[in-house]
């Protein structure tokens, strides 16, 4: 092993591509492990395999979390942004969007938004506000 | 395999421990009330299996704790699926000859300490940037995907929390005993769609333990052994964003396994004792364990099927969502299930346990002297799966009954 499974995985998402592993199987593989050595890059396209709404206590926002099976036949957990937390229904199609991340440096995040939001699927560089949903 | 039973069992300050006990002093203590239940004493265990979160070298301590130097012990952590495992693991050793004395405990002050640092999660790199909240959203995706595929509607969730209520309500020591509707549930505050507070288990102390040896041993005791009809584990994934399926828990694993082996099905059940940390959980495992088809547990837990005088007995002490649950709730359901052998007069006891994300199952079959008497000598030619238990392979037996 050269380099870690994270290392590829965290370069590719400062390209903004969501990258995968393709076992020897031939099956895709998601969270990235040690093991295969194939990597592919996602197209984008999702559907929404399970979702829920965070209610903290308190002030803090509600936020959406969802497990996305994304059309290459892997399964993440992500959010979708862009709409209201609890319009997000399973069954939904999706298309990969990307959050800054936290710090300066840091790769962005693969987040989705709703697949009709009206903005470019390239998975190389929209912003996720360009949606004009909620 | 050598046949074994639970001789012993207690729990020890469950609800509000007192101040100052350590989560280890909750584990001695019911370690050691276990141990007085058998009529045994601390120098007679000589194998100990612990695990808790608080403790993550439980069985040593417990070993220091009660001043025993056990020539076999186990610490599998596999959360509240642990203790229902170690029964399986405990019977292991019994037959290998590694001990004949097998002591299980556990203990904890998380509500005394707090859960945060009580039950420290692991942080996941691909999970922690959606800032899942762990364990609850992970049980919450779960029951999105069933409510989608089936129709479960958070009413039927509702049925869950009520019906335990009401059976905590006949148990003086339960947490909550307050009158609880299905309104109630529904207007309680929201935690994470599709659950609120009253969908989720209680934050509790407390500790329980359990004493099994092998049935000849057994016989020799002050109390009528409680016989391990059948034991089993399987395991599907570590996190939620890797469960294959979000409605099939590696239950319909364990629960084959377990049900083979006892050569029992889930019609001959008295009792069910099934790991309810959020009131999606025993819907999924009266699915997965057969006693109704996939999809169909809303419905059967609906108009209190579940609850006192409902067709069948769940969760009798009021479980975790109402009675306690002191962070891993295995060992608590498995004393109630020696309970409802013992007191309640059932034969056939099921204790399910459920451990991190619906990611471990394990599942104990108890029964009483006559379940133990009833099942066949010799070996079926061939075993019937429980209904729904499409996932687990067939199974011929190849175990001699063990208990005579």
């Amino acid at each position: 092993m050269e380099r870690s499974p994270t290392d590829v995985y965290t370069e590719h998402c400062h390209r903004r591509e969501l990258a995968y592993q393709v076992g020897d199987d031939g099956r895709p593989v998601f969270r990235p492990r040690v093991g295969p050595s194939v990597w592919r890059v996602s197209a984008g396209g999702g559907t929404v395999y399970a979702t829920t709404v965070a209610r903290p206590r308190g002030d803090g926002e509600a936020y959406n979390i969802v497990l996305v099976d994304l059309d290459e036949g892997f399964r993440m957990m992500s959010t979708v942004v862009s709409v209201a937390p609890d319009d997000v229904v399973v069954g939904a199609r999706v298309r990969l969007a990307w959050r800054e991340g936290e710090a300066e440096g840091d790769a962005p995040v693969p987040v989705f938004v709703p697949a009709d939001a009206g903005i470019a699927s390239s998975p190389g560089g929209e912003r996720r506000e360009d949606g004009d949903a909620a | 395999m050598t046949g074994v039973a639970v001789v012993g069992a207690a729990e020890a300050q469950m609800g509000k421990a007192l101040p100052g006990l350590s989560a280890a002093d909750v584990m001695a203590e019911a370690a050691r009330a276990a141990l007085a239940d058998a009529g045994l004493t601390i120098s007679d265990v000589d194998g100990v299996f612990a695990a808790a979160t608080q403790l993550p070298w439980a069985s040593v301590t417990l070993a220091e704790e009660l001043g025993i130097r056990p020539r076999h012990t186990d610490s599998t952590m596999i959360g509240g699926a642990s203790a229902m495992a170690h029964v399986n693991h405990a019977r292991a050793a019994i037959a290998a000859g590694l001990c004949e004395v097998a002591l299980i405990a556990y203990g904890s002050t998380q509500r005394s300490v707090g859960r945060a640092s009580a039950s420290v999660q692991e942080i996941d790199p691909w999970e922690a940037p959606y800032r899942p909240p762990l364990p609850v959203a992970a049980y919450a995706l779960a029951a999105s995907r069933h409510m989608h595929e089936y129709g479960t509607t958070a009413e039927q969730l509702a049925w869950v929390a009520v019906s335990a209520r009401q059976w905590a309500q006949r148990r003086a020591g339960a947490w909550s005993r307050d009158e609880l509707t299905l309104e109630d549930v529904a207007a309680a505050p929201r935690v994470c769609d599709p659950f609120g507070v009253r969908d989720c288990c209680l934050v509790t102390d407390g500790g329980a333990a359990i004493v099994v040896t092998s049935v000849a041993r057994a016989r020799a005791l002050r109390r009528p052994p409680v016989f391990v009809l059948g034991a089993a584990e399987a395991q599907s994934h570590r996190h939620i964003s890797s469960m294959p399926d979000l409605t099939v828990t590696a239950a319909v694993a364990s629960g084959a396994r377990a049900f083979a082996e006892a050569r029992l099905r889930p019609a001959d059940v008295d009792s069910a004792q099934l790991y309810d940390a959020f009131t999606i959980t025993p819907i999924l495992f009266l699915e997965d364990l057969g006693f109704c088809e996939k999809g169909e547990g809303g419905a059967f837990v609906a108009g209190g099927a579940i609850a006192p005088g409902g067709k069948l007995r769940v969760n009798t002490s009021g479980g975790g969502l109402s009675y306690g649950h002191p962070g891993m709730n295995g060992l608590p359901l498995l004393v109630e299930a020696v309970r409802e052998v013992r007191e309640e007069g059932k034969n056939v006891v099921l204790a399910h346990g459920n451990g991190g994300v619906l990611s471990a199952q394990a599942t104990v079959l108890l029964g009483s002297e006559a379940a133990a008497g009833q099942r066949p000598r010799t070996k079926a030619t061939r075993l019937r799966e429980p209904a729904g238990a499409t996932m687990g392979r067939r199974r011929r037996a190849t175990k001699q009954a063990g208990a005579r």
